[in-house]
């Protein structure tokens, strides 16, 4: 894989979308390997840090699906910035637990909610033009972008993200291990 | 300077400045400034830009679904939202009292999520803005930097965030959403064997908590001016304590407290919360405003979390903590509302979850049976419990047929509302108004939101709080507005 950093190093850029950051936490799972991992990774955008946008990487790991209008252009800020794109988690590869909404009507669950919501007082909704637009279904990232590995698992185990990320910056196809992976 | 900041006049001849997205905190969130043409502040407000729908998509499901369900809500804090269902669900099938091991055990599970919570905030995310200072390169103003610059304190953190995760590994068989709890208690308990791997580590916990505590206690007693005066606006304040108002962080009963430290109420239970507090809606967050009903919208908020917690209690109930409580205490002329003092007080519950950690496994009675007893079923529960963030409530009505009519959520970051866009336009006031924003006087904002260590994600569960232009992506990827009416 070509693109290296000055240093040697190759570029990652990490975001959270419709997820629960739970990815995130499952990446920081890798416990005291944060080290090793930083003696061969420079960290781009994160939300571990305070780069607010995605410069050119090597890779981009990619937390949840799609919701709404802002997820979509981040997504597709990742894929025009990284060579590998990774969908890491069950939000990412098929919308997850977020996707549960899809099937109710968007219409009726605002008039519940605001109408008649538990302990609300001068219900009314949200509109402003800071909010972002809500996409009408939650949608998984390969219906948009193309994506180049999907790590599944909710959350995918320490483990199965630290053996894809090795295998990345080694320059190898990445290899599942058995054991490591989850589909849950 | 218009004296709230959060609505300007003449929003369209104003120059926005906005910070997004809020980083080196838990889900999505941005911040927009209004400025004249001298730069003078006239508008600041924290928004939330998700929404998600968990309230209403539980509805329908089966009871028994919505423990594991509902701690997908968040991947920092999923067992909080797992303790908070599952007693929330207990008197639902009838446990009105649980197994002294049932208990036990989820103490257990959710003082290990305590630690790792606030592990993670102090080491991983805040504490690069503490340890270079706000306006620090912001290249290197990450965990990154601070193993690069302070790894003995880093790794530290990285083992005490490792120990909360396993504690929460060995009780529900995952680090992040696992199955310990169930309505009624717990589908196991620990094994002897696990006892003693979790109490093989049990003692450099300790040691890195008081370490931990120290370093926060330094940093902010040495540069008191600065930690005393940054974005403070005093308010009210809501916790749960426990017996005899001892700091509790699993059950007990609402009190709260005014600005000036007098009792509005207390010893309110659970299932009482909505005679206390309501929630507003503005037109520009998705995440509600919470306010306490006898006070009204305007003057009825207040804060939650470890700097409401460690002052609304009488006492911590653990030694080393209640120790580190009084010399907190021992600094201040009444209650301290400074937002960075929420950092001292968070590694003071940090200290106190290795302590009842430590107590917890020395307990026989952890290791009992704990299976259920189920009593008569009622249709509808409360759940209450402190999550790292603050208090979190979970209210369900269920059905007959076990199918979910009802959820409601009041989540921790949710409460904290509007006390963090109260904060964040003090800091405007103090150090942008007249000023060019530059980066580093931005990040004096993200400061004061981090302080309160919010979990948007967690803030983004009603599907209800959402504009109604809807926006539909077709298969090609392309964009289609579909705009609905207003209700």
């Amino acid at each position: 894989m070509s693109g290296l950093g000055a240093d040697g190093k190759m570029r990652v850029a990490t975001v959270s979308l419709a997820g629960c950051f739970g990815c995130h936490m499952s990446l920081l799972d890798i416990d005291e390997r944060i080290v090793e991992l930083l003696r061969n990774v420079e960290l781009d955008r994160s939300p571990l840090d305070d780069l607010k946008h995605c410069g050119p990487c090597d890779i981009g790991l990619v937390e949840g699906g799609l919701c709404n209008v802002e997820n979509v252009h981040v997504l597709r800020e990742f894929r025009a910035r990284c060579k590998v794109l990774v969908a890491v988690g069950a939000c990412a590869v098929n919308g997850g637990l977020p996707a549960q909404r899809n099937h109710l009507d968007v219409r009726d669950c605002l008039q519940t909610v605001y109408l008649s919501g538990e302990g609300v007082v001068r219900g009314f909704i949200p509109n402003d033009p800071e909010l972002p637009l809500p996409l009408d279904k939650v949608h998984p990232l390969h219906d948009v972008v193309k994506i180049d590995y999907f790590l599944p698992g909710c959350p995918p185990s320490a483990d199965a993200i630290w053996q894809l990320l090795t295998d990345l910056v080694a320059g190898r196809t990445p290899r599942s291990v058995p054991g490591h992976l989850r589909y849950d | 300077m218009p004296a709230s900041l959060e609505t300007a006049e003449n929003p369209e001849s104003l120059r926005r400045v906005v910070i997004d997205p809020v980083s080196r905190v838990e889900g999505h969130g941005k911040v927009t400034i209004l400025l004249d043409a001298e730069n003078r502040v006239q508008q600041v407000r924290l928004h939330i830009v998700e929404f998600r729908g968990f309230e209403r998509f539980i509805q329908g499901r089966p009871y028994w679904e919505v423990p594991v369900m509902v701690q997908r809500l968040c991947g920092i804090c999923p067992v909080s939202h797992h303790l908070a269902a599952a007693k929330a669900l207990d008197p639902i099938v009838g446990a009105h009292t649980l197994r002294p091991a049932a208990e036990k055990n989820r103490r257990l599970m959710h003082y290990g999520q305590i630690l790792q919570s606030h592990a993670l905030h102090f080491y991983y995310l805040a504490s690069p803005d503490l340890l270079f200072g706000f306006a620090e390169d912001p290249a290197r103003r990450s965990v990154v930097g601070v193993l690069d610059a302070f790894p003995d304190l880093a790794l530290q953190g990285v083992k005490l965030r490792k120990y909360g995760q396993e504690v929460i590994r060995i009780t529900a068989g995952k680090r992040i959403h696992g199955t310990g709890a169930i309505p009624g208690g717990v589908n196991k308990v620990l094994s002897p064997g696990e006892r003693a791997e979790l109490q093989a580590g049990i003692g450099d916990v300790l040691g890195w908590a008081r370490d931990g505590v120290a370093a926060v206690a330094g940093l902010h007693t040495e540069n008191r001016d600065l930690y005393d005066a940054f974005g403070t606006v005093p308010c009210s304040l809501l916790s749960l304590v426990g017996e005899n108002g001892a700091l509790d962080l699993y059950d007990g009963t609402l009190r709260a407290r005014a600005a000036d430290g007098s009792l509005l109420f207390e010893g309110v239970p659970a299932g009482r919360y909505g005679e206390r507090i309501k929630e507003y809606v503005r037109s520009w967050s998705y995440m509600k405003f919470p306010f306490f009903e006898a006070m009204g919208p305007e003057a009825g908020w207040y804060k939650v979390g470890p700097l409401a917690r460690v002052q609304n209690c009488d006492f911590i109930p653990t030694p080393l903590a209640e120790a580190e409580r009084q010399r907190f205490r021992a600094g201040a002329e009444g209650l301290v509302h400074a937002p960075l003092a929420f950092h001292w007080a968070r590694m003071i519950e940090l200290l106190h979850a290795a302590e009842v950690i430590d107590e917890l496994l020395r307990d026989d009675e952890l290791l009992d049976d704990a299976t259920p007893q189920l009593g008569a079923r009622r249709d509808e529960g409360v759940g209450i419990i402190e999550a790292p963030r603050g208090t979190l409530i979970h209210h369900y009505r269920v059905a007959p047929d076990d199918l979910v009519t009802m959820c409601n959520l009041v989540v921790s970051t949710t409460h904290n509302n509007q006390a963090m866009n109260e904060c964040i336009r003090q800091v405007a006031r103090q150090y942008l108004d007249g000023a060019e924003p530059t980066e580093a006087l931005l990040n004096h904002i993200e400061v004061a939101i981090r302080a309160f260590d919010p979990c948007l994600s967690c803030a983004t569960h009603a599907l209800g709080q959402m504009p109604l232009v809807v926006e539909v992506v077709d298969a090609r990827g392309e964009v289609r507005r579909l705009v609905r009416p207003a209700a």
